[in-house]
């Protein structure tokens, strides 16, 4: 059954109008706080929309993430969308079509259970009544509150829903449109940004020598230590951030070390721990123990297209085009830090190249807004650049999971502690009441950067997300070790802290399960009662003809992982296959998942395929390195991702009831699948690799260590 | 010191006034509002700005605009519309080869490229020649099914 209860969307925005509107051109709009970030939102949207009004898709146009337009939703992040924003349509609509065949019924002087809707026209019999929702929409008052209360349809009278549907945002952009990156405004001027190399840098730099690297035709705009070259000519634009990144000189702050690279420097750091879950103690009859650390570095997010805003202030009003996730929480932190009247900032949602997380969007758009104060009347479009995209992003934060646990001789777990250390993983724009905003600290009245705070286990966690094992164990204890303070920025990337914990939980799982002598799969199905845990492990294992049998340790290996993510969103297992000489090669991939009501199920799979390929790159090739006081690693060159000629065959199943709730999925395969690298690797090697990314260089040194 | 440059752009011949060094890129955008081919890194390592110089893929994010010359310039725009489609076109849409698609431009002038050379190309030349193309979101094995597809479409077209 799909449960009724309100999404926090509706209680948010509880009228009906704020959600949908019946156009004279005889279509529906349907607006939603949720955003297009490349993840197919807006086909699912209309999608659910189509099925409880008994529209075609076609017949609802989209009107997506505008503070002035559209439903306040905070971010679209964390999976959630269709589950909320997709459970507040649902109501929404159920409940318009239930008020227009009240109105009908009334005027056919019928009762309503008599009527039925086909493409927005009222029918009764299969005939049509005459009447259709545009002509009975002033019948009905859409700004009454949203009830909740009317029953939505059954699974099993779906005709929109869990078919498979295109992507409506795709054609425009195969044709070469569609993105916040083409907009152009009449009298616009480019920006380029010179931003700070290191946290607290200082501009040393006087003025003239500022201006003097500027070049004809480009002026610059300088507030403090942040730097705008603004000019009609983007490329004159570009030049002169070039010269401006070879020439401005800096001092103070706190310039990167190298040692700050790799995850465990973290653990040098002052922390503030605390203790989930009940204290306990090393069994004392353990047959064995598994004791091991396991870390994954900084990420950088790495979108294709460099972050892109466009700003205009005009009559004291603050127009921004952004492609964040947030667009309201966006606005009020660019309120707040410029000192601009809340309803004076509108932020208006366009699209971007695909966003795994807080990227560099809501820092440009906040970019574009200084320079658009100082040249009022003048739009602003100001993009990164790849250095800017790939060091002045929030990066992933990396993280060291500990594991400790006592088996007894059948690998059956006595005791089990946790311990996490990293820094946070939800820095965005209004978090923790924060404002968030890169270049708001660069300022000469600067809005210096705050303690970093995690992000609430209720809302799944940041840090801390999936460090809670769903097998069978006895009461787990899990610390939490938060890094507060440290020069490097860190925030929101796909899927927060679930991918060291995952990779951790479920290397430990197979480390117990080889001192055991107890195969990874059978060991895993021996620990877990969750019955649709149990269907994909078995599930993967199947679709990747899984042999118990086989001993590896020849170059070539398979692995298993599993997870269910945030412990309260989709299921999913992974089965990797490599080969490892000096570099690890992913073969193919096979993830079986489990999300429920699955709205579209081909954009699901497109999904799946999609994280399943990130997390390869991810666990093989990806780490953000400092040197020379700065980040090292800025463009392509020195942080690689994964190449066509790379990437391996990828199967998906979907294995859901569509009896059971919608599950976000957008997030699910990233741990499994970097986990399932992970131990295949080791069955390859005969000698396990606990830091990613699994590497050249740490493979060769644990190849070598094994002898 | 703008200089009036003269392109051959998708079939049509165009004249801009603008710095002889700009990348084409830029030329291709600002002064031609031809906005399919896209910036990435402005380094030749992602492919988001290809485009076709006498049927060969070009970087156009760091191609002086002054050093085209005679070539003939191809853009998306130029290889296909929505009424008028290339096969690769109407294959990524029927593989539903995109997430973001900020990658697809690219995409289709390495495609483009390499169907114009053969029809049965294999999974490797596919690859090979995508070789240059980065995409982020992990849609790299809908792109070559799509290929694929794109690749029977001339072949059937071809024995028609
Ligand atoms: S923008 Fe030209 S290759 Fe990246
Ligand atoms: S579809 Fe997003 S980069 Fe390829």
């Amino acid at each position: 059954m799909i449960r009724n209860t309100l999404p926090q969307s509706l209680v948010d925005n509880p009228r009906l109008d704020q959600w949908i509107a019946f156009e004279p051109d005889r279509t529906v709009t349907l607006k939603t706080g949720k955003v297009e970030i490349g993840q197919g939102i807006l086909t699912a949207l209309r999608q659910i929309a189509a099925e409880e009004l008994d529209l075609q898709p076609p017949q609802l146009k989209l009107l997506s993430g505008d503070t002035e337009l559209t439903p306040a939703e905070a971010f679209t992040a964390g999976s959630l969308s269709v589950e909320i924003g997709g459970g507040a349509v649902r109501l929404v609509c159920a409940e318009v079509r239930a008020r227009m065949l009240e109105s009908a019924a009334a005027k056919l002087g019928t009762d309503a259970a008599e009527l039925a809707v086909e493409a927005g026209e009222i029918t009764r019999a299969g005939t049509s009544t005459g009447l259709d929702y545009w002509s009975l929409a002033g019948t009905i008052d859409l700004s009454a509150q949203a009830t909740g209360s009317v029953p939505t349809k059954r699974p099993s009278d779906f005709r929109v829903v869990g078919r498979s549907e295109q992507r409506i945002d795709l054609p425009v952009k195969v044709f070469g449109g569609g993105f916040i990156h083409d907009m152009v405004l009449p009298g616009m001027l480019h920006a380029r940004i010179v931003h700070r190399p290191w946290t607290g840098a200082q501009l040393s730099t006087p003025d003239e020598a500022v201006g003097r690297l500027a070049g004809p035709g480009v002026e610059f705009v300088r507030d403090g230590d942040f730097v705008a070259f603004v000019s009609p000519d983007e490329t004159a634009c570009a030049a002169a951030l070039g010269r401006a990144w070879l020439r401005l000189e800096w001092t103070g702050g706190e310039p990167f070390a190298p040692e700050q690279s790799e995850a465990e420097w973290l653990l040098s750091l002052p922390t503030k721990d605390r203790q989930i879950g009940p204290d306990n103690a090393p069994a004392p009859d353990a047959a064995f123990r598994v004791e091991a650390r396991y870390s994954r570095p900084y990420l950088a997010h790495a979108s294709i297209g460099p972050s892109c805003a466009l700003a205009l202030f005009k009559d004291g009003r603050l127009d921004v085009w952004s492609h964040s996730q947030g667009v309201g929480p966006l606005g009020g932190s660019i309120a707040r830090a410029l000192g601009l009247a809340p309803g004076s900032v509108a932020v208006h949602h366009a699209q971007g190249a695909g966003c795994y997380g807080h990227n560099g969007a809501d820092d440009v758009a906040m970019d574009a807004a200084i320079v658009a104060l100082r040249r009022p009347g003048t739009p602003i479009r100001v993009l990164w650049m790849r250095e800017d995209e790939l060091s002045s992003s929030p990066f992933g934060a990396a993280m060291v999971t500990e594991i400790a646990a006592g088996c007894d001789a059948d690998g059956r777990v006595l005791d089990w502690t946790l311990r996490v250390t990293s820094p946070t993983h939800v820095s965005r724009p209004g978090a923790h009441g924060e404002i968030h905003l890169l270049s708001a600290e660069a300022l000469a009245t600067p809005v210096p950067r705050p303690e970093g705070r995690e992000f609430p286990d209720e809302r799944g966690g940041g840090a801390t997300r999936n460090s809670f094992a769903l097998y069978d164990l006895p009461p787990q204890r899990i610390i939490h070790r938060l890094v507060p303070r440290l020069p490097i920025r860190t925030s929101a990337l796909r899927g927060l802290g679930t991918l060291g914990n995952v990779f951790a939980i479920e290397s430990a799982i197979d480390e117990i399960a080889e001192r055991a002598g107890r195969d990874p799969v059978a060991y895993r199905l021996s620990i877990m009662s969750d019955p649709r845990a149990r269907r994909v492990i078995e599930r993967a294992a199947e679709m990747a003809a899984w042999n118990p049998d086989d001993e590896g340790g020849t170059g070539s290996g398979r692995g298993i992982a599993f997870s269910r993510y945030k412990n309260h969103a989709a299921y999913a297992a992974v089965v990797a296959e490599v080969e490892v000489d000096e570099e690890v090669r992913v073969k193919r991939l096979f993830a079986a998942v489990d999300a429920g009501l699955v709205i579209n199920p081909d954009g699901a799979i497109n999904q799946v395929e999609g994280g399943a390929i990130q997390a390869v790159s991810w666990a093989t090739k990806e780490q953000v390195r400092f040197e020379d006081g700065r980040v090292a690693t800025a463009t392509w060159d020195v942080y690689p991702i994964l190449r066509f000629p790379e990437v391996p065959e990828v199967e998906v199943q979907l294995v859901g009831d569509p009896n059971d709730p919608p599950l976000g999925i957008g997030e699910v395969a990233l741990g499994p699948t970097a986990a399932a690298i992970g131990n295949a690797v080791a069955h390859a090697l005969g000698v396990r690799v606990r830091n990613l990314p699994l590497s050249r260089d740490r493979v060769m040194a644990a190849a070598m260590e094994a002898g | 010191m703008d200089a009036a440059i003269r392109l051959k752009v998708n079939g049509a011949l165009r004249e801009v006034s603008c710095d002889p060094d700009a990348p084409l890129l830029a030329v291709l955008r600002n002064e031609l509002d031809l906005k399919a081919a896209r910036f990435g890194c402005g380094h030749e390592r992602c492919g988001a700005c290809l485009v076709l110089l006498d049927g060969v893929p070009t970087y156009s994010c760091a191609f002086p605009v002054s050093a085209v010359r005679e070539r003939e310039v191809v853009t998306v725009e130029g290889l296909g519309t929505e009424a008028a489609p290339h096969p690769i076109q109407t294959a990524l849409l029927e593989e539903q080869a995109g997430q973001c698609g900020y990658c697809l431009s690219g995409i289709q002038i390495s495609a483009a490229a390499l169907l114009a050379k053969t029809t049965s190309p294999s999974r490797d030349e596919i690859k090979a020649a995508l070789e240059p193309n980065l995409c982020r979101c992990g849609v790299h094995l809908r792109v070559i099914h799509a290929v694929e597809r794109a690749a029977a479409m001339l072949r059937q077209g071809a024995a028609a």
